[in-house]
C-alpha cells in the first residue's frame, strides 16, 4: 500500500534522507529505528505532507497514488494519519469538535455522509470504552494543559476515530510510563487489521515489546542501512546505535 | 450657508426644497432620499432640529454642543492613522423620503428587501426569533416590531426622535447625562447633529419580555451617521440590547460618530452587545469607514451592572473604548471584545473601569487579532478612586498575530488611589503557529477552516457572552473577515 522509493529529502537547503526506500503492505506493521538526527520524524512530516520538507529525488505511491502531489488534508482523507510525536495545543477549541470536524471533513471528501452530533458521540463513546480513555479529555481545549500520557493517549484516540488505512506514529513512546506505554500500545494493537498499514517510528526497542512488528528497519544518515524481523530491534538494542555505524549503509537493500 | 441659515427663519419648506437640491449628488439605492447639502454650521443644526420639529431646549443643546466642538481639535493620542477628515465635505442629515410608515406593511418594499439581502430579520425571522428590531435606515427609524409586547411589559422601545416627541422628560432628564455633550471632539459632534437612534426604558422592577436588537446600516453616500443611543433601566429592571450593523461597498471614507449612554439604577442589569461589521475598506486601504464611538455606561445605582460585548470586525478605523462608572456600591462592569483587523484596517480600541463605588467589580477580556497589514491596539484604563474601598479588576487582553505584516499593541493605564483595591493585568502575544495549522490540515481540515477553528477558539471567552444567534454570526463574520488572510 505504500511504496517508498530512493526518497531524497532536504529541509533548508539541508539533506535530511538520502535514498530511502521501503514498501509497506495491508496489516504489516512497520518498525523505523534509529539514532537523533537520523531523518525519523522528517520521513513522518514528508509523508503526511508538511510544508518546508523538499523532495529533491524519489517517489512515494500510496494506494496507487502519488502520494507527494496530494496536499495533507487530501492525504488524511485518502486514510494518512500521523500521531504527532509534539501533539499541537489549540486553546479554546474543543477536543470533540476539532475531532467531529476532521472526521466529518474527511469523510465529506470521501464522498461519504456527515455525522451529526449524536451519531458522533456514539462514535465516540464505542471508542472510548476500547481504549480506557476518560471522557473528561473529550470536554477541554485540544490537548490545552494535558499531560504528556494524556496528549499521546488523545492521538491514539483520534487514530481510533478516524480509522486511517496507514498509521504513522511518530515517537509515540517518548516522554512515557510505562503504564502509559502500555496503553498506548493497547491501543494501537485493537487497531491492527489485514487493511491497516502500521510504520512505527521510536528510538527505543521498549515499545516493541508490546506493538510486535513484523518488520524492523534501522534508518541512519538519511537511509536505511538494515532491514530485518523483531529480532533485529532487540540486537539493536543490546549493541546499540553504534553498531549500525560500523556497517555499509545500503546493505539491507 | 446664507440659504441655509434663511432656511431656520423660513421653516420646513424652505428646507424641504433645499433638501430637494441635494438629489443633484445622486443616491445609490433606488429609495428617494432626503439630504440636506455638505456642510456645517448653526444653520445645519438649526434645520435639523427643525426638520425634526425638536423642542427648544434641544436645539440649543445641539448648538452649545456644536459651539463647544468648534474650540476643540481631534484626538491625536490613539495609534491611529487617520486623515484628515473634512467635515464641510459631509451631510449631515439623510432620511427616507416618504412618509413614515406606522406598521411594516407601509415600508417601502425596495427597502425590505435590502434588508432581505443583508440577512435583517426584520419580519418573519424576527418573529421567530423572538427579536424586537428597530430598523435604522440612514437616520431615520422605519419600522418597529414587537411594539405591543413591549408596551405591555412598560418597556418603551423606539426611536430617539420618536423618544423625544412622546417621552420629552426622561429625555431631558437623561440625555448627556452620563456622555457629557462636551466630553470629547466626536461626542461633542454627535451631540450636535445626531440624527436618530434608539430609546430604551425599563421601568422599576421590570425584565424585558425580549431581547432588543436594533440593526442600523449606512446607506446614503457621503452622509456620516450620528446615531444616539440612550438606555435606562430603573430599579432592579433587566434588558439585554443587541446592535448589529453592516454596510456595502462604498469607495469614500465615511464617517461614523455614535453615542451610546447607559443609566443603571439600583439592581439594574444591562446588557450591550455589538456585532459591528462595516465595510473596511479594500486590500489597499482605500475606502471604508471611519467609526469613532463613545460608549459610556453609568452603574448609578447599589449593586446595578453593566455588560459590554463587542465584537468588531468592520471599518476602516475604529476608535472606541465601551466603558463603565461604577458609581453605586457592589455594582460590577464588565467588557467582553474580539477586535479583528485585516488588510490595512486599525482598530484603537478598549475600556474604562471607573470604580467610585464600594467593592465595586470589573472584569475585562479583550481579544484582538490581527491579519494582513492590520493594525489593533488594545487601550485600557482602570481607575480606582479613594472611594471604592474592597474594588476588584481583573484584566486579560491577548492578541492573535496572523501574518509577519500586522501589529498588535497594547496600553493598559491603572490608576489606583485606595490601597485595599485589588487590580490583575494579563496579557499575552501569540501567533497562529504552523504547527498549529499543520496539525489540523494533518486531521483532514483544510487551510480556511483551521484557521477559522484556530480564531474561534481564541474568541471563545468572548463569544460565549454573547447571545446565540449573534454567537453564530459573530463566527461567521469572523470567516468571512479573515478571508485571504492566510496562503
Amino acid at each position: 500500500m505504500l511504496e517508498i522509493e530512493n526518497l531524497h529529502v532536504s529541509v533548508a537547503g539541508k539533506a535530511i534522507l538520502k535514498g530511502l526506500s521501503l514498501a509497506i503492505r495491508p496489516g504489516e506493521v512497520h518498525a523505523i529505528m534509529g539514532p537523533n538526527g537520523a531523518g525519523k520524524s522528517t520521513l513522518g512530516h514528508v509523508l503526511a505532507g508538511r510544508e518546508g520538507y523538499d523532495v529533491t529525488q524519489g517517489s512515494v505511491r500510496y494506494l496507487g497514488e502519488d502520494l507527494l502531489s496530494l496536499a495533507p488534508e487530501e492525504r488524511a482523507a485518502k486514510g494518512v494519519f500521523l500521531a504527532f510525536q509534539y501533539p499541537v495545543e489549540i486553546p479554546g477549541v474543543n477536543n470533540t469538535y476539532f475531532l467531529r470536524t476532521a472526521l466529518n471533513a474527511q469523510r465529506k471528501a470521501r464522498g461519504e455522509n456527515e455525522l451529526d452530533a449524536m451519531q458522533f458521540l456514539k462514535l465516540t463513546r464505542e471508542k472510548l470504552k476500547v481504549l480506557s480513555i476518560s471522557d473528561e479529555l473529550l470536554h477541554r481545549a485540544v490537548n490545552e494543559g494535558f499531560s504528556g500520557g494524556e496528549k499521546k493517549r488523545n492521538e491514539i484516540f483520534q487514530m481510533a476515530v478516524l480509522e486511517p488505512r496507514l498509521a504513522i506514529l511518530d515517537e509515540t513512546d517518548s516522554g512515557l510510563d510505562i503504564d502509559a506505554l502500555k496503553t498506548v500500545a493497547e491501543g494501537v494493537n485493537r487497531l491492527r487489521s489485514p487493511e491497516r498499514g502500521f510504520l512505527v517510528i521510536t528510538h527505543y526497542q521498549r515499545l516493541l515489546d508490546y506493538i510486535v512488528p513484523d518488520v524492523v528497519h534501522v534508518l541512519a544518515d538519511g537511509r536505511i542501512v538494515e532491514s530485518g524481523d523483531k529480532s533485529l530491534a532487540l540486537t539493536l538494542e543490546e549493541h546499540g546505535y553504534a553498531w549500525i555505524k560500523e556497517r555499509k549503509p545500503g546493505a539491507a537493500a | 450657508m446664507s440659504e441655509l441659515l434663511e432656511s431656520h427663519t423660513s421653516g420646513n419648506a424652505h428646507v424641504d426644497e433645499l433638501v430637494r437640491k441635494g438629489y443633484e449628488h445622486g443616491f445609490v439605492t433606488d429609495i428617494e432620499t432626503e439630504v440636506l447639502p455638505p456642510g456645517l454650521n448653526e444653520g445645519v443644526i438649526r434645520a435639523i432640529s427643525a426638520r425634526k420639529q425638536e423642542p427648544a431646549w434641544l436645539t440649543d443643546w445641539r448648538l452649545s454642543a456644536y459651539r463647544h466642538w468648534l474650540t476643540m481639535a481631534p484626538p491625536e493620542w490613539a495609534r491611529l492613522e487617520i486623515a484628515p477628515i473634512d467635515f464641510q465635505a459631509i451631510s449631515y442629515f439623510a432620511a427616507p423620503k416618504k412618509n413614515l410608515p406606522k406598521s411594516l406593511d407601509e415600508v417601502d418594499p425596495k427597502l425590505l428587501e435590502t434588508f432581505d439581502k443583508l440577512g435583517v430579520p426584520l419580519h418573519e425571522r424576527a418573529r421567530l426569533a423572538g427579536v424586537a428590531v428597530d430598523a435604522v435606515f440612514d437616520s431615520v427609524s422605519v419600522g418597529t416590531t414587537f411594539k405591543k409586547e413591549l408596551n405591555a411589559a412598560g418597556v418603551i422601545f423606539c426611536s430617539f426622535s420618536e423618544a423625544v416627541r412622546e417621552h420629552p422628560e426622561l429625555i431631558q432628564k437623561y440625555l448627556g447625562s452620563v456622555v457629557p455633550a462636551g466630553d470629547n471632539y466626536f461626542a461633542a459632534l454627535n451631540s450636535a447633529v445626531f440624527s436618530d437612534g434608539s430609546f430604551v426604558f425599563v421601568p422599576k422592577g421590570v425584565r424585558c419580555p425580549m431581547e432588543l436588537s436594533t440593526y442600523f446600516r449606512i446607506n446614503a453616500r457621503d452622509t456620516g451617521q450620528f446615531e444616539r443611543t440612550l438606555i435606562v433601566v430603573e430599579d432592579a429592571g433587566h434588558v439585554s440590547y443587541l446592535e448589529g450593523c453592516t454596510a456595502p461597498m462604498r469607495d469614500e471614507n465615511q464617517l461614523h460618530a455614535a453615542v451610546v449612554e447607559l443609566v443603571a439604577l439600583e439592581d439594574a442589569q444591562i446588557k450591550y452587545s455589538t456585532v459591528q461589521n462595516w465595510y473596511p475598506g479594500d486590500e489597499d486601504g482605500k475606502g471604508g469607514i471611519y467609526n469613532f464611538v463613545t460608549k459610556r455606561g453609568d452603574c448609578r445605582g447599589a449593586r446595578s451592572k453593566i455588560s459590554w460585548t463587542q465584537v468588531e470586525t468592520g471599518s476602516a478605523i475604529t476608535w472606541k473604548y465601551p466603558s463603565c462608572v461604577l458609581r453605586g456600591d457592589d455594582s460590577v462592569g464588565e467588557f467582553y471584545s474580539v477586535a479583528l483587523t485585516n488588510h490595512r484596517q486599525q482598530a484603537d480600541t478598549g475600556t474604562k473601569m471607573i470604580h467610585l463605588g464600594a467593592r465595586t467589580k470589573s472584569k475585562i477580556i479583550s481579544k484582538g487579532i490581527s491579519a494582513g497589514r492590520g493594525q489593533n491596539t488594545y487601550r485600557g484604563l482602570v481607575k480606582v478612586e479613594k472611594s471604592a474601598v474592597g474594588a476588584r479588576n481583573f484584566t486579560q487582553c491577548d492578541s492573535l498575530l496572523i501574518g509577519k505584516r500586522c501589529g498588535a499593541h497594547t496600553f493598559p493605564y491603572i490608576e489606583v488611589k485606595q490601597p485595599s483595591a485589588i487590580v490583575e493585568h494579563e496579557a499575552t502575544t501569540s501567533k497562529i503557529s504552523d504547527d498549529q495549522l499543520f496539525y489540523c490540515l494533518s486531521r483532514g481540515i483544510d487551510e480556511e477552516n483551521a484557521v477559522s477553528m484556530i480564531v474561534d477558539g481564541f474568541c471563545k471567552q468572548v463569544f460565549k457572552e454573547l447571545p446565540m444567534e449573534f454567537a453564530v454570526e459573530a463566527k461567521k463574520l469572523l470567516e468571512v473577515s479573515l478571508e485571504g488572510a492566510i496562503g
